[in-house]
């Protein structure tokens, strides 16, 4: 790669993060305006204009409060804990592709920040490991309600991986490739996998609610029989990391959801765009940007939907959990595997 | 490239030594998680990503979650409480390992260090594409035969596992 190509990469990855913080961090404040507006309160309000400050006077407070260690607690392992929750979480947003091709000055460039061709499976080995933060966390703070978070954190991760791993076979037999790039642009347009997968993909949203610990699968910080779960000991900007690393976990299961399912950076009728503007570069750049938007509307839609989910539905209970994924999202994920080779197969006679 | 290998290769070693030597069993789990990570490096050197990335996902994602768990419940590491070795276990270990020493010993001395062959060697190798049609074409029946040994497994786990005829004890 040329030093220029570096450049850009370098450019991109860092707009990237940057932006991945900024959603996590304003997805606090929209989360509380949207439980207001659920709840028909105001919400935060105090800080800035409609409160838009809030998020910044949260770790503000975060990050001068007392940073506590219990005495018996295993201290390395209490400070890696949010830590590893963090890097894991931001590792993931590396192979989304959050727009298509870019020309600059005759030079093209992608708005992926590394292109592999095992994608997929690298989203799924780092969601694999996002359980060991908590683990970690909840194990060192040495004190039981924060163990039995860690543990219910820890079985359902692997149990609700199973149903989701089995519902992303079925897609990538669609698709015949494990590049998320191919993956979306083979739905160019408005040919989205969501028509062909509407099973896997109702299997794969209620995965990615239990893998990111959000209500009404949050059952390793249920406050009411957990205290706070496998966070109870955490307190200033550690406890902050750890819940930082929920809202970042939520934007990238939404970007992932928007790419396998939704068409990631495709909007309807592009190609029409695309021919409407004569010259070439300047159509490419405009379709691409729109693109871009595009798939951020997609993935603002779905952190949108967690919340609107969250502040709706009542929390599981432990049992129901556990029944729900292994007797009914397996069986069906398998279903839908069994139903999407059957579709393939016919299509050729059929059609 | 060559010092990338020996960086890696010295710390999956320091890892490997530190999951023996490591007190608190769950420091030993952990550094066996570091240490799934450095070899899946060694994958990434010799292009072989897949398997890189699945042996992340496999040992260190859900094996090793399992093993974390299990020591967890355990919850050995009580403060002073040093786990003592007898000395007939130190001596057995150290005639088992003297004569593993031994047999690896004798199987390498004739070993011949395989060169860079141009003409055979392919780089794309290890892509997910090529493995996968190696496994279905020249290995096809070693892989099933390993799926069936997963159901037998699987078949025997849920054996052990299933609630016996009667009253309940727990």
């Amino acid at each position: 790669m040329e030093s220029v190509d570096l450049l850009y990469k370098a450019i991109y990855i860092l707009v990237i993060f940057g932006i991945t913080l900024l959603i996590a961090t304003y997805s606090t404040y929209f989360e509380r305006k949207i439980a207001a507006f659920i709840q028909d309160r105001v919400g935060p309000n105090r800080a800035g204009p409609a409160g838009l400050l809030q998020p910044l006077a949260d770790a503000g407070k975060l990050f001068f409060k007392e940073d506590f260690i219990p005495t018996k607690a295993n201290k390395a392992l209490f400070i890696l804990g949010p830590g590893v929750a963090m890097l894991v979480a931001t590792m993931s947003s590396a192979v989304i592709p959050f727009g298509d091709m870019l020309i600059i000055g005759g030079r093209e460039v992608y708005l992926q920040a590394i292109e592999v061709n095992i994608g997929v499976l690298y989203i799924f080995g780092v969601v694999s490991l996002g359980v060991y933060g908590l683990m970690i966390g909840g194990w060192a703070s040495n004190n039981k309600y924060s163990l039995l978070g860690a543990i219910r954190a820890a079985s359902q991760a692997i149990s609700y991986e199973l149903a989701m791993g089995l519902s992303l076979i079925a897609v990538l037999m669609m698709t015949g490739s494990l590049s998320l790039r191919e993956i979306a642009e083979q739905q160019a347009g408005f040919n989205w996998n969501i028509w062909y997968q509407p099973l896997g993909f109702l299997i794969f949203l209620v995965c990615a609610f239990a893998e990111t610990n959000r209500t009404p699968f949050d059952l390793p910080e249920s406050e009411a029989e957990l205290i706070g779960g496998y966070h109870t000991e955490y307190g200033s900007m550690k406890l902050g990391m750890y819940l930082f690393a929920e809202y970042i976990n939520i934007f990238v299961v939404s970007a992932v959801m928007s790419t396998l399912y939704f068409g990631a950076y495709n909007f309807p009728f592009m190609e029409n765009l695309r021919q409407a503007i004569s010259d070439p570069v300047l159509a490419n750049n405009v379709v691409t940007i729109i693109g871009v938007v595009a798939m951020f509307i997609k993935i603002f839609l779905f952190i949108f939907f967690f919340m609107w989910v969250r502040w709706t539905l009542p929390r599981f209970r432990y049992d129901q959990l556990m029944k729900l994924g292994w007797n009914i999202l397996i069986p069906l994920s398998i279903l839908n595997i069994l139903l999407t080779a059957a579709g393939i197969l016919l299509k050729d006679y059929l059609f | 490239m060559d010092s990338l290998f020996f960086f890696l290769a010295s710390l999956t070693l320091l890892c490997a030594l530190m999951v023996v030597l490591s007190k608190n069993p769950v420091h030993s789990v952990l550094f066996l998680i570091i240490t799934f990570f450095t070899i899946s490096g060694h994958y990434v050197l010799l292009n072989a990503q897949f398997l890189a990335v699945v042996n992340i996902i496999v040992y260190a994602g859900a094996i090793m979650v399992l093993f974390l768990f299990v020591i967890m419940f355990l919850n050995m590491s009580k403060a002073g409480d040093k786990i003592k070795t007898s000395t007939i276990s130190k001596f057995a270990g150290a005639i088992a390992g003297g004569m593993m020493f031994v047999v690896l010993v004798a199987a390498l001395k004739d070993a011949t260090i395989a060169g860079l062959n141009p003409e055979t060697y392919n780089s794309q190798a290890g892509m997910v594409e090529n493995l996968g049609y190696v496994l279905f074409t020249e290995y096809l029946l070693p892989f099933e035969l390993a799926s069936v040994l997963f159901l037998v497994a699987m078949v025997g786990a849920v054996m052990i596992g299933k609630k016996e005829q009667g009253e309940s004890h727990f």
